[in-house]
């Protein structure tokens, strides 16, 4: 069929400011019902969000005291506390930390810097994305494998390296990220003063990237800290007082989960008073690194 | 996610004696820790399946589909801990695809700016929280309110619908296959979110104009140019937190009930993979073909978690390039 | 309102080589801009702007950047209010209705006063589904007329030929030139009364660019256009009336002829023959 193309001569009903309009309103109304539906979400987000620390912060509170920090577990009815989880949990994040983010950090480096794109580089990035997000309960199971059973006993080593595992992916995607965001020609002024790849890496591309390097490592810090599957099946948990790494460790997250499992009210209170610690840890370095990497822009 | 440096980075110059050796042990170091990764992953999968083997050995393919677990007669099977493991994620990506989709929604176009920044990172606080934080509050707080309020409720109304009343019987208990699957959904909620709302701020500004530009209302926007355009990176979201809820232990070990068997109503206990080896973990001995089967099964989630998140991955890598 | 069209007399030779059209007298304004004032924030980026756009004619505003050409662009279709913080005062008088007034129909006004962009925006979506996209916000009507409709759009815009054989085929699937074409089509299928141009070609190779300023030219019967251009040859080709701008000001406004060979400002003078900018 063919259309006029003169001037003047549009096809179709004629424009009808009343259809229009009615439509226009009706149009409005979706919008109107859809943003509202949206808002009720946002809210109901929050509101958990908001039961979830109001309840641990007031069931926190009321478990918390001096002995929380003085004493180590006890038995239920003495009156016990959580030192020795609380340190326990330190040493083994802390050791965690520092023996994934080497590792972490160089494989970065290597995507960054040296895969150029090749298979083998895009196959160390898609192992990290999966170790991402992989069950952190089959990270336990493995190191149980390896390093529980042929030495005849959880560890606190174990609980550490369970801990690492899941620290390296992390490391590996914000060093990646970080490193990528600084600009070739950096990189290339660098070399034109004469200066071996490696120094350029190390002694500038670092150096430019490491407030978002150590903005990775307390993101991974935050993570490891409230991790319980992997300790269950490493470190196990300890009801006395130990720093021994050989020997079994306790940690927060496994105490809590013991303590709040039990009948007893006043572990029960303690776990509340636990969780309240982890949790309050765990916001201060989240935040603690995003002002980090604020500032640093 | 960043954009990468246009070219690749400058290769190293030609050797030179002195800075060679430097080169060639720092490469080799950054190499060798990629290396280290690729090795890690195999050595889980193996180690799994090599310590999981006596329990495929002897039940063979049945195993997976069994739901017999019975530490006496030394009967295991996947059965139970897989349906549950995938009821619940399912149940809890469906409670929460909506609303995280309302809050990526609301972050990125109808909130004033003031206003998302704080919004933005409540959500993201969220997602920080420990799940053991989540199991807790799920046991003591969400539990109890769903066996006095929301279970009898449920029960009274929809129990006797025909069709799908079978659903909604049994004692209202707090706790069960549907309780886990709500803490889940509250739990991966924030992930969500935050990843649709970064995939919904990559729309190039030009586009949602463009669409504006013709008179459309923010919603219309939504639905004709911003979800179109970005519908695979969505898919992409929804399949990442599904990875997530299928590995998760500590929400959902408290309240799902910790028994061995199917029920047929949402609010019936049942088991995950992983609660199931988190429960059972300590009282199986070393050597036994109870901890086997437990390793077999932690094999069977880490490769029901690996397809996911590898098409995850695929979805949400390659940017859509109009 | 009568349209008066050029005689088509050789072009008059102007400044820097520049080759204006012949004059054409110019109609009575469509689009009435009285002491428009616009601000980012604190920072005032237009100043008392008083400009009068002509029905179904082209006006054409030039400048350095930075000028304020884009800004007033998008004040005429209100673009402007989706981003906080900026705003307009005074009077854009378009029908009796004030286009930076508070209390302005967003969406009637876009529905008036349509926008072809820089980059081509294709929706993700087919070609057929795009222009019926901008229809259905605001006309109902039955399938076979939305045919005739699509069909008319995109004959329109000179690319009926070349899609209507894979209409539901995905529109990312065109060419950049194509692909513009296309969001002209969409623009125009919506039957809109004023249409804006923003540098509509400055993505575009040049064949694709000559197709559209043809095409612009053929418009011009039944849409009143606005156009910002950087490429001062292709003002001087399309457009009926010039409108300069520098700093936020509009320093001069004349039909295209006389402001590419007799500019009265000296600032123009220097911007046309490539002084700065």
């Amino acid at each position: 069929m063919s259309l006029s193309l003169a001037a003047g001569v549009v096809p179709g009903p004629r424009k009808d400011p009343a259809v229009a309009a009615a439509l226009g309103r009706r149009r409005k109304r979706a919008d109107a019902v859809i943003r509202l539906l949206c808002v009720a979400a946002t809210l109901i987000g929050l509101v958990f969000l908001a039961s979830i620390l109001i309840t641990l912060t007031t069931r926190g509170f009321e478990a918390m005291s001096l002995r929380v920090f003085t004493h180590t577990t006890a038995a239920p009815g003495s009156d016990g506390g959580l030192l020795n989880a609380i340190v326990g949990s330190l040493i083994q994040a802390l050791l965690g930390t520092a023996i994934g983010t080497p590792i972490g950090i160089l494989a970065g480096t290597y995507l960054a810097e040296y895969s150029q794109g090749s298979k083998f580089g895009n196959a160390v990035r898609f192992v990290s994305d999966i170790l991402l997000s992989a069950p952190s309960i089959l990270v336990g199971l493995f190191v149980y494998q390896i390093l529980v059973l042929p030495f005849g006993g959880f560890s606190g080593w174990a609980g550490a390296v369970a801990l690492a595992i899941i620290v390296i992916p992390v490391v590996i995607r914000t060093t990646e990220d970080m490193l990528q965001l600084i600009p070739n020609t950096l990189r290339e002024a660098v070399i034109a003063l004469g200066s071996p790849k490696w120094k350029m890496v190390v002694l500038v591309c670092w150096k430019a990237a490491m407030a978002g390097i150590i903005t990775g490592v307390l993101l991974a810090v935050a993570r490891v800290a409230g991790e319980t599957a992997p300790l269950l099946f490493t470190s196990l948990g300890n009801n006395a007082w130990s720093t021994d790494l050989a020997r079994p460790m306790a940690s927060l997250p496994v105490t809590i989960y013991s303590f709040a499992s039990s009948p007893f009210e006043d572990w029960i209170a303690l776990a509340w008073a636990g969780a309240l610690l982890i949790t309050l840890g765990v916001l201060a370095i989240n935040i603690l690194a995003r002002t980090l990497l604020r500032v640093s822009k | 996610m960043s954009q990468a440096a246009t070219a690749s980075p400058p290769a190293a110059r030609p050797a030179a004696r002195r800075g060679n050796l430097g080169d060639t042990v720092f490469e080799w170091a950054c190499r060798g820790a990629g290396v280290f990764v690729l090795l890690l992953i195999g050595a889980i999968i193996i180690e799994l399946f090599i310590a999981g083997w006596p329990a495929f050995r002897i039940f063979g393919f049945a195993f997976i589909t069994s739901t017999d677990w019975d530490p006496v007669q030394e009967v295991f099977g996947a059965g139970v801990s897989i349906y549950g493991t995938v009821v619940t994620s399912v149940m809890a990506i469906m409670l929460a695809v909506p609303i995280a989709f309302g809050i990526a929604f609301f972050l990125t176009e109808l909130a004033p700016v003031w206003l998302r920044r704080p919004v933005g990172t409540a959500i993201e606080l969220l997602a920080a929280v420990p799940s053991i934080i989540y199991g807790m509050w799920g046991f003591f707080v969400i539990a109890p309110a769903f066996a006095k309020h929301v279970q009898p409720w449920i029960i009274d109304n929809a129990g006797e619908l025909p069709l799908v009343g079978f659903l909604f019987q049994g004692p209202p208990f707090g706790t069960g296959i549907f309780t886990a699957a709500f803490i889940l959904a509250i739990m991966i909620l924030p992930f969500i979110a935050a990843t649709m709302r970064d995939v919904f701020e990559q729309v190039p500004p030009v586009y949602k104009e463009s669409a504006y530009a013709l008179g459309a209302t923010t919603w219309e926007v939504m639905r004709g140019v911003v979800i179109p355009y970005t519908r695979i990176s969505v898919v992409g979201s929804v399949m990442l937190g599904l990875g997530r809820a299928l590995g998760e232990t500590m929400a959902v070990t408290f309240v799902i009930g910790n028994a061995n068997r199917i029920s047929s109503s949402v609010f019936g206990p049942g088991n995950t993979i992983a609660s199931l080896v988190a429960l059972e973990f300590g009282e199986s001995e070393i050597g036994t073909l109870r901890l086997a089967s437990l390793l077999a099964l932690g094999f069977i989630l880490f490769v029901l978690s690996f397809i996911v998140l590898a098409t995850s991955r695929w979805l949400l890598r390659p940017r859509l390039k109009a | 309102m009568s349209t008066t069209t050029g005689t088509q007399a050789a072009p008059t030779q102007g400044f820097g080589g520049v080759q204006a059209r012949s004059e054409a007298a110019l109609n009575a304004p469509r689009i009435a801009i009285r002491s428009l004032d616009f601000f980012y924030g604190d920072n005032r980026a237009l100043k008392a702007i008083d400009f009068d756009i002509p029905d179904r004619q082209v006006s054409g505003m030039i400048g350095p950047s930075g000028c304020g050409k884009s800004t007033l662009l998008r004040v005429l279709n209100r673009m402007y209010s989706l981003y906080p913080g900026q705003r307009a005062t005074g009077e854009a008088m378009l029908d009796g209705m004030n286009i930076v007034a508070p209390d302005c129909d967003l969406n009637a006004l876009r529905a008036k006063v349509g926008m072809v962009f820089q980059k081509p925006t294709p929706f993700p979506m087919t070609i057929y589904e795009n222009i019926a996209f901008g229809v259905r916000l605001h006309e109902k009507m039955p399938k076979a007329q939305m045919d005739e409709r699509v069909e008319w759009a995109l004959a329109r815009a000179a690319i009926w030929g070349e899609v209507k054989d894979r209409l539901d085929t995905s529109a990312l699937g065109l060419s950049g030139g194509q692909q513009q074409r296309l969001c002209i089509a969409r623009t125009i299928a919506v039957r809109p009364e004023v249409i804006l141009f923003d540098e509509p070609t400055s993505a575009l190779d040049p064949i694709s660019t000559l197709k559209i300023e043809e095409l612009i030219d053929e418009l011009k019967r039944d849409f009143t256009i606005v156009i910002v251009t950087h490429n001062m040859q292709q003002a001087a080709r399309c457009a009926d009336q010039v409108a300069f701008f520098y700093l936020g000001e509009l320093i001069e406004v004349a039909p295209a002829a006389q402001m590419f060979t007799a500019p009265r400002h000296a600032k123009t003078q220097e911007y046309i023959t490539g002084r700065f900018g």
